[in-house]
């Protein structure tokens, strides 16, 4: 087989130019990679000592700027669960002298986006603008960021749409599900599985936000990313101009617990009567995105369940047809993160799914067969200039750089460490991270129709919840 | 220091917001018909390989509907030479993604991969056109089942998913090409066989029925050379015959009640409007802009903000070669009837049609496009870049290039214009007023007073 593949890599080396006509007998032979290197992001600091990252890109007269705060959802006070999603939310909702309709009016007209939000670790205002309207663009992005209005009527409003959303999210079974799953991963109070409620939400007051923004929006826990038809010469004076008022701070401590492993394996069953699939989380705790095996666990999460032609798709999609889709990912926090495999399977054969992720999560601990393994890892190494193509690619690649502390020149070195990575690194990879006997299994299904089945495979207590016992007392509105 | 020293873009500004686009292509047939596109950016070492077949859920026939996408499928599974899970296989190993998408229209594939794989994609592409050599029962059944999935996944299982299955029959007359939703009906995905899938494909996977655009950082003579070199075997076939539709109108206004697995009641108002790219749809996109298109925007003021009796509202047109669709969705808040949310929609889209809107109001939502174009064309693979986007002009418009015609259809509308429209196509007595109300809440729907 493999003799008959270099004899046709020859042929083809041999006639350039001749042979017109294609020779389907198999994949053609390529040529070598091009690579990608990135040049160092230009790095300087205004006046009040904010930090900004810059890397230019010509091709289109647009530019993405964004204000990276190192303040996310897992660093909400106790009981004021959701906080920074809420703050970041009102932020843009009233600033400086414009009400939340005058500023979302200035904004549209300038052809501009700015907007705000939070993540687990992070929250950002992020502003896309033609380049022929930078000035006015950064002028709004800077009042919206220094001089936020959080006015009561605005909090009013939002918080009613918050409560109105919770209560949207009893009839969504992957919202219940990913909750339930993150609840049961992280108890005791750990922020990580703290999610906002309807007291949560009825509990913020102005003083909140306010709090939130003076602590949180300051130099030593912010850095202004820049990506587009920019120059350091260009932008530098105008960013000074409206963020040299940025106050000066240091970032405060952060809570960060390092979170237990699941032990034993346990199944919880969400009763959601007459749902038409159900949904299956499966997983437990994986490596932080320091770990030394971080690439291993790439490599191998792209085999497992990372990509269409990995083993949970293949088996449960093209093998059974029991779902339209599976997949598998690590969350990589600076702390140990959730590994999670998961699916939307066909009722009547829930349990015939969730036997065979078992089945993978054992098979995936023996020696991987070399075509896969290469696969696996030319398309997480061969594809990685994806993350390098538009202004807020770009942006959200020096953000992750900022986020996760890696040195410049890292991602010119990310393929030859994601090819370096051996066979054995990988299958240690998966004895250690995918560990069948301690497995968190959440399912958010029609418990009539699938209990039987699930408990014919014996995998461990079944545990009953309700989709109120997740999400908690629904909101009365 | 600069990373990305070749212009592929040549953009001259001419006035503060206003830049002309230039997209820069090759485009030539070959014998067999099939058309080709290609188009260089160097912006980073990948190229985007994508193919259009000008079929979709229209070229169904009734009792068969969900064929196109079934088979866009199907078109994974393997060819004559490319033995079954090898396609997504050759393709990953090689660093590439790959997805494929069904419209009422179109069918379309993509291959976004490293600028040293593009014979890989064409050899993919191309082998397509030899399917039927592979092409097994169990193929089918087994893509039947998938299919299904995502029909429960993305319809039966989602809140208010159901009621979208109902609209085409709602909104086509019967025999309309645009009458069964692309996704079919589980029945008729059951009894499609291995001869309905042949047929099909030899009806209407031909080249003369196709596009190949291939955007990025390719050189445009290798690019040809292998183009020719993959494609020039394939057989032409007979040519299609264009689709004849019935003339759509609606003539009445058709209420509908539907109780679904909801906490909160919403209301979708649909109409006709004219098809892509012809007079009055571009005045309708700004219509939906001005009605649902940000805080400012007429119904989300009004309903969202103001009165705050909705959580959320959306409007948008669907627009299709035949026709399009405009619909204008509010969901209402929990104690809310849809009556009164119907009755202040009703106001605002007659405020339109008697007022005019301010110039603001139009440029506000303008510009917003304006800069959509700008960003759409950073980018040149997936479902939205820019090769699939010259493929999408030269099967509506036949100019691949036809970004700033396009542009300037919405730069040439005015406030009276805006108007005219709404009152042309927002009529109260052709439309459809769907409610979709929580089990056993009837009393929460639109009821005509």
């Amino acid at each position: 087989m493999k003799k008959i593949f270099i004899a046709f890599i020859l042929a083809s080396l041999f006639h350039p130019g001749f042979s017109q006509a294609p020779v389907r007998s198999g994949p053609p032979a390529l040529d070598k990679v091009k690579s990608l290197t990135l040049p160092t992001p230009v790095r300087f600091t205004l006046s009040n000592g904010l930090k900004v990252v810059l890397m230019e890109k010509h091709n289109v007269p647009l530019v993405q700027v964004n204000l990276l705060i190192e303040t996310g959802n897992y660093d909400d006070p106790l009981g004021k669960e959701g906080l920074a999603s809420f703050a970041m939310d009102v932020l843009d909702e009233g600033a400086g002298n414009f009400s939340a309709l005058q500023l979302s009016d200035e904004i549209e007209y300038l052809g501009a986006q700015i907007g705000s939000g939070s993540r687990p670790f992070s929250s950002e205002v992020n502003c896309t603008a033609p380049i022929a309207r930078l000035q006015e663009a950064i002028s709004l992005m800077s009042t919206i960021v220094l001089r936020p209005a959080f006015a009561d009527k605005e909090i009013d409003r939002l918080r009613k749409l918050r409560l109105n959303g919770l209560l949207q999210s009893y009839d969504e079974p992957n919202a219940i599900a990913n909750r339930a799953f993150n609840q049961l991963m992280f108890q005791d109070n750990s922020p990580y599985g703290r999610f906002s409620s309807d007291n949560s939400i009825r509990s913020y007051v102005r003083e909140d936000l306010l709090a939130f923004h003076r602590t949180h929006f300051v130099t030593g826990n912010s850095t202004l990313i820049v990506a587009g038809d920019v120059t350091r010469e260009s932008i530098q004076p105008v960013l000074e101009k409206y963020f040299a008022a940025y106050p000066k701070g240091n970032a405060v401590a952060k809570t960060r617990p390092t979170p237990t492993q699941v032990k034993g394996r346990s199944i919880y069953i969400i009763d959601k009567p007459g749902a038409a699939q159900s949904v299956i989380q499966i997983g437990r705790l994986g490596p932080a995105r320091n770990d030394p095996a971080y690439y291993a666990a790439n490599i191998l999460n792209t085999i497992f369940g990372g990509s269409f032609t990995s083993r949970l798709n293949n088996n449960l999609r093209e093998q059974h047809g029991y779902a339209y889709g599976a997949g598998s990912n690590f969350s990589f926090w600076n702390t140990p993160s959730p590994f999670l495999s998961s699916s939307s399977v066909q009722t009547d054969v829930t349990g015939a799914a969730l036997g065979e992720f078992f089945k993978e999560f054992d098979k995936i601990r023996l020696p991987i067969p070399a075509d896969e393994l290469n696969r696996g890892k030319n398309y997480n190494a061969l594809g990685y200039a994806r993350l390098f193509e538009t202004n807020s690619d770009l942006a959200s690649t020096l953000g992750s750089q900022v986020l996760y502390q890696l040195p410049d020149g890292y991602y010119n070195g990310y393929v030859g460490k994601v090819l370096s990575v051996t066979p054995q690194e990988v299958t240690a990879a998966a004895n250690q991270f995918i560990v069948p006997d301690n497995m968190l299994v959440v399912i958010v299904g029609d418990r009539a129709k699938i209990e039987a089945g699930i408990r014919q495979l014996n995998l461990g207590n079944l545990n009953f919840l309700s989709i109120e016992d997740v999400l908690g007392k629904k909101p009365v509105l | 220091m600069k990373l990305y020293s070749v212009i592929t873009l040549l953009l001259c500004a001419l006035s503060a917001n206003a830049q002309k686009i230039k997209i820069p292509y090759e485009q030539f047939t070959l014998p067999n018909g099939l058309n080709v596109i290609l188009h260089q950016d160097k912006t980073i070492p990948r190229i985007s390989v994508n193919v259009w077949y000008f079929v979709g859920s229209g070229s169904e026939k009734p009792g068969r509907t969900g064929f196109a996408h079934l088979f866009e499928h199907i078109l994974f599974e393997g060819s004559k030479n490319v033995p079954e899970g090898k396609f997504d296989e050759w393709l990953e190993a090689a660093g590439a993604n790959n997805n494929g998408s069904t419209t009422e229209d179109r069918t379309n594939y993509y291959e976004d991969l490293p600028a040293n794989a593009l014979d890989l994609a064409l050899f993919l592409e191309s082998d397509r056109s030899f399917l039927l050599a592979s092409l097994t029962y169990s193929t089918v059944d087994g893509q039947r089942d998938v299919v299904k999935n995502e029909r429960r996944q993305s319809y039966e299982n989602r809140p208010y998913g159901k009621a979208g299955l109902d609209v085409p029959a709602l909104l086509y007359p019967k025999n309309h090409p645009y009458s069964w939703p692309v996704i079919g009906s589980m029945a008729d995905l059951s009894v499609a066989s291995r001869q309905d899938v042949a047929d099909f494909f030899t009806q209407f996977y031909l080249p003369g029925n196709a596009s190949l655009c291939i955007a990025g950082d390719i050189d445009l003579v290798q690019a040809r050379k292998a183009v020719e070199k993959w494609f020039s075997d394939v057989p032409a076939g007979k040519p299609v015959a264009p689709i004849q539709p019935v003339s759509a109108a609606l003539t009445e206004e058709k209420r509908v009640v539907v109780e679904d697995k909801v906490q909160l009641p919403r209301m979708e108002m649909i109409w006709l409007t004219p098809a892509n790219f012809q007079p009055g749809n571009a005045e309708m996109d700004l219509v939906a802009a001005i009605l649902g298109g940000g805080k400012n925007s007429r119904l989300y003021k009004r309903l969202v903000y103001d009165l705050q009796i909705a959580q959320n509202v959306s409007c948008y047109q669907g627009s299709s070669k035949f026709a399009s669709d405009f619909h204008i969705a509010v969901t209402a808040r929990p104690g809310i009837g849809l009556t009164q949310v119907e009755k202040i929609v009703q106001e605002e889209i007659e405020r339109l049609k008697n007022e005019l809107p301010t110039e603001r109001e139009l440029n506000r939502v303008v510009s917003q496009g304006e800069s959509r174009f700008l960003s759409q064309i950073e980018r040149s693979g997936g479902f939205s870049g820019k090769a699939n986007q010259l493929n999408e002009y030269y099967f509506y418009t036949g100019n691949p290039d036809y970004f700033n015609e396009d542009l300037q259809r919405f730069k040439a509308v005015d406030v009276s214009d805006i108007s005219a429209a709404t009152r042309k196509y927002l009529r109260s007595d052709a439309r459809v007023v769907m409610s979709i109300v929580p089990e056993g809440k009837k009393d929460l729907a639109a009821s005509k007073n």
